[in-house]
This record gives C-alpha cells, structure tokens and sequence, in this order.
C-alpha cells in the first residue's frame, strides 16, 4: 500500500491515511480480501505515530471500507465499501473541475470535451 | 518486568500552574499540562519559549518555585531516583563524556539502570551503525545524536523525555531518528515528550501538542483536532475596505486589496454570517497548517508587518 503523508498541508495524518486508502480501493489498486500492512509497519513505514495509523484503520473500519479479522489483520471488505460507487464518484468529480476548467480556459465548449472523452474511450477500447 | 506503581489512569507527566523566573525574566509562566500513558507529547515552540526550562523540571533539574510537577505521580525534586530510573533522556546539547569509547559509554550507562537490556543496546547500536571502539568527541553530530539515544532508550524506559532530537541534525538521521521513536511507541505503548521547533516532525508522531511562546502555553489539545478545528476563509470584497477588516471570529487576517484571508477557529455558520455583514464573499475555505496555527496563535506579530506591507496578488 503506497501512501504519501505531507504532513505541511494541514490535513491531519490519520485523516490523509483515511482518504487515501479510500482511494486505493475506489480505483481497484487494493483489491476486497487484500490484506492492509499492520499498524506498526505502516507507522515505521510512513514515519508516523501508530496510534494515528489505529485511528486510520478504525475509520476506515467504521465505513466499511474494511474488515478487521480476529488476532489475525486488517482486510479490504469483500463486498467493498458501501460507499465505494460514492466515493469512485467524488474522485472522478474532482478530475471531472479540472478537466471542464481546463476546457473553458482554452475555449473548448463541453459538447467538443464530451465528444473527445468518447473518442478517448474508444482509442482505449480497440487498444485493449 | 518494572510494573508502573501509579495507576494506568494517572498521568504519566502532570504539571500544574508551574512559573519560573530567571532574575528579571519570566521563563515559564502558568504552563499546566498534562502527559498521558502511551502517547506522544509534542511540545513546540522558537528558542527561547521555555521548552528546555520546562524540560528540565520534568527530569527534576529544577525545582519549582510555584505550581508543582508530578512524574509518575511523584515530585521529580524530592524522588529523584524514583522517577529517572523510568525515564530515558535526549538533551539538547547530547552533554556525552567526549573522551569515552562509544562501548564504555554504553557499559558506564548501563551501570546505572538495573532494567539495562544488552541485547538491545547491542541491536539499536548495529541500528545505528556506531562503532564500539570509535571516541564520543570523534562522533559526527549525527552519530552523536544517534550514541545519546540509544543510552537513553536501553533501559526500556516507560517514558522517553527527548529535548530537540534532531536539531541541527541531516534529513537522513532525522528520519532514522524519529524511527527510532515511533518503533519505541509501536514496540511497548511506551510514553514520549518531546521538543522541536521542527513542525513537520511535531505533527509526523505527536498525539497531541502544546505550543509555547514566551514561556506560556498558547495552545495545547488532541493535534488531530487542533487541525480539524482551525481553517483559512478567503473574503473577497466588492471594493478594497479602506482598513484591515474586523471578522468576529477570525484569529489572524492577512491580506490586501480585494482579497483577504482570515485563520479561524469556530463555527462556519458564525464566520460566514459575519463576513456576509462586512459585504464580503467567501472564495476559499482551506484546511489550516500547523505552522499557521501557531502563528496565529503568537499573538499575531506578522499580521502588524503584513498591515504595513500589503501582499500583492
């Protein structure tokens, strides 16, 4: 599991753990029955105080996001998250302004935007 | 194994209303916290906040003139042994005896602590890569610092008191440095307090933190909530207001021209009704960094440069 702490942005640590883990399985990089690092590796890993990383698994618990199993670890949930469609949605909105502001800034209206992301998607089909 | 005699509910450090005058200054001035078991206290401020002073009273260095210091619920001053034999310490200035081998250092050290574990010692100093026959006074700054924390910890000490750990120190040992700490947290839910005037590192492993300016505490709480309850709205006014804007609410406005940007900590609702008086719109709303926080908190002594030189966007 690959995370990134920037401790200088004023999101608090455990809170970045949280979002980024969301993301990581939102976007299929942790997969359901993945087992997720123990506490104490991810806070040495990360440089980090392990009660921040409890609190981050317990969050992310909380949401369902995974499954503690007794004595043995931390799993990504089987059936994901019931937030998971959600929160694929709040990561795809956030590049969605970029994109749609990034458009209006070069002057391209939404119908060429719409037109170019399914002359994208069709490249990538016939690619696969 | 050396079983805590205070109950697991006390707390580990308590100080209450201590002062501290050095002739004419005031080094500490009310500061009242209080340390609980298995967490990591940060404690930050600039030099010459009285992090050192209240340091040294914790490790009963120095006896307090009002107020009082509980360690482990007894007097530092009064139970000196009682107490540093459950407390492992980093000082600032790593005060090691230069002409000793780093392996007599850690055999002198050892001869102190009946809860001394070689096998540790001997694991934290490969860890470290200190080599047992080089002198103390030879050691880079670096190894040195590295030499002080592992006599300090080699004991198993429940608490680990840590006076800026990595001042002055590169980025690389500074990392191996906090490492260290965190594995110590990890390992047995020991208790650390420590000082820096480094943010980055205060927020990377503290559970909580006081901030310290003057001699006082300006601010102390859960960091996590520390950060989730402060937060940066950027006003943006129709016509630049002929003076510094007044937001109730707002602990430290910086800004010019249109737009302001105003450090806050309390109810949105609250600061948004307030900005709507003023006529202004609220453009941005941004998570607050520690370095911010505490800036804020200072009492503001930027914000009278920034009145004098308005920022130009």
């Amino acid at each position: 599991m690959l995370l990134h702490i920037s401790p200088k942005d004023g999101v608090p640590i455990y809170r970045q753990i949280v979002n980024q883990a969301k993301y990581l399985v939102g976007s299929g990089r942790l997969v359901p029955g993945e087992e997720l690092p123990p506490i104490r590796v991810l806070a040495e890993q990360l440089v980090v105080n392990p009660n921040t990383v409890a609190r981050a698994y317990a969050e992310l618990e909380h949401a369902g996001v995974v499954t503690k199993r007794h004595g043995s670890g931390t799993y990504v949930s089987d059936n994901g998250s019931p937030l998971k469609r959600g929160e694929k949605l709040k990561i795809l909105a956030q590049r969605a302004d970029g994109l749609v502001a990034e458009a209006q800034h070069l002057e391209i209206d939404l119908s060429e935007l719409l037109e170019l992301i399914r002359e994208r998607h069709r490249a990538m089909q016939s690619k696969e | 194994m050396n079983m805590p005699t205070s109950s697991p509910h006390e707390p580990v450090i308590a100080i209450n209303g201590l002062s501290r005058r050095f002739k004419s200054k005031l080094a500490l001035e009310t500061v009242s916290l209080a340390v609980e078991r298995g967490q990591v206290f940060g404690l930050v401020g600039a030099n010459g906040a009285g992090k050192t002073t209240l340091i040294k009273h914790v490790l009963g260095l120095l006896k307090a003139e009002s107020g009082f210091v509980r360690v482990f619920g007894r007097d530092p001053v009064a139970e000196p042994v009682a107490v540093l034999s459950r407390v492992g310490f980093l000082s600032e200035d790593r005060d090691l005896p230069g002409w000793m081998r780093v392996d007599e250092l850690i055999r002198y050290t050892r001869a102190f602590h009946r809860a001394w574990d070689s096998a540790y010692a001997e694991r934290l100093r490969e860890q470290f890569q200190l080599d047992p026959a080089a002198r103390i006074k030879q050691l880079s700054r670096g190894e040195l610092a590295k030499a002080g924390l592992l006599v300090a910890l080699a004991h198993r000490p429940e608490l680990l008191v840590l006076d800026e750990p990595s001042s002055g120190l590169d980025p690389v040992v500074r990392r191996e440095m906090l490492e260290a700490i965190v594995r110590t947290v990890a390992d047995e839910g020991r208790t650390v307090f420590f000082s820096s005037h480094l943010l980055d590192e205060i927020e990377r492993v503290s559970d909580r933190v006081a901030m310290m300016a003057k001699g006082r505490v300006v601010l102390q709480g859960r960091l996590d909530e520390i950060l989730e309850s402060h937060f940066r709205l950027t006003l943006r006014f129709p016509t630049p207001p002929p003076a510094q804007p007044k937001l109730a609410g707002a602990l430290h406005l910086t800004g010019g021209g249109l737009e302001w940007t105003a450090l806050c900590n309390g109810a949105r609702g609250e600061l948004e009704a307030a900005a709507a008086v003023l006529g202004a719109r609220i453009v941005e709303d941004t998570p607050a960094s520690l370095d911010e926080i505490f800036l804020a908190r200072m009492g503001g002594e930027r914000s009278i440069s920034d009145q004098l030189q308005p920022k130009v966007k």
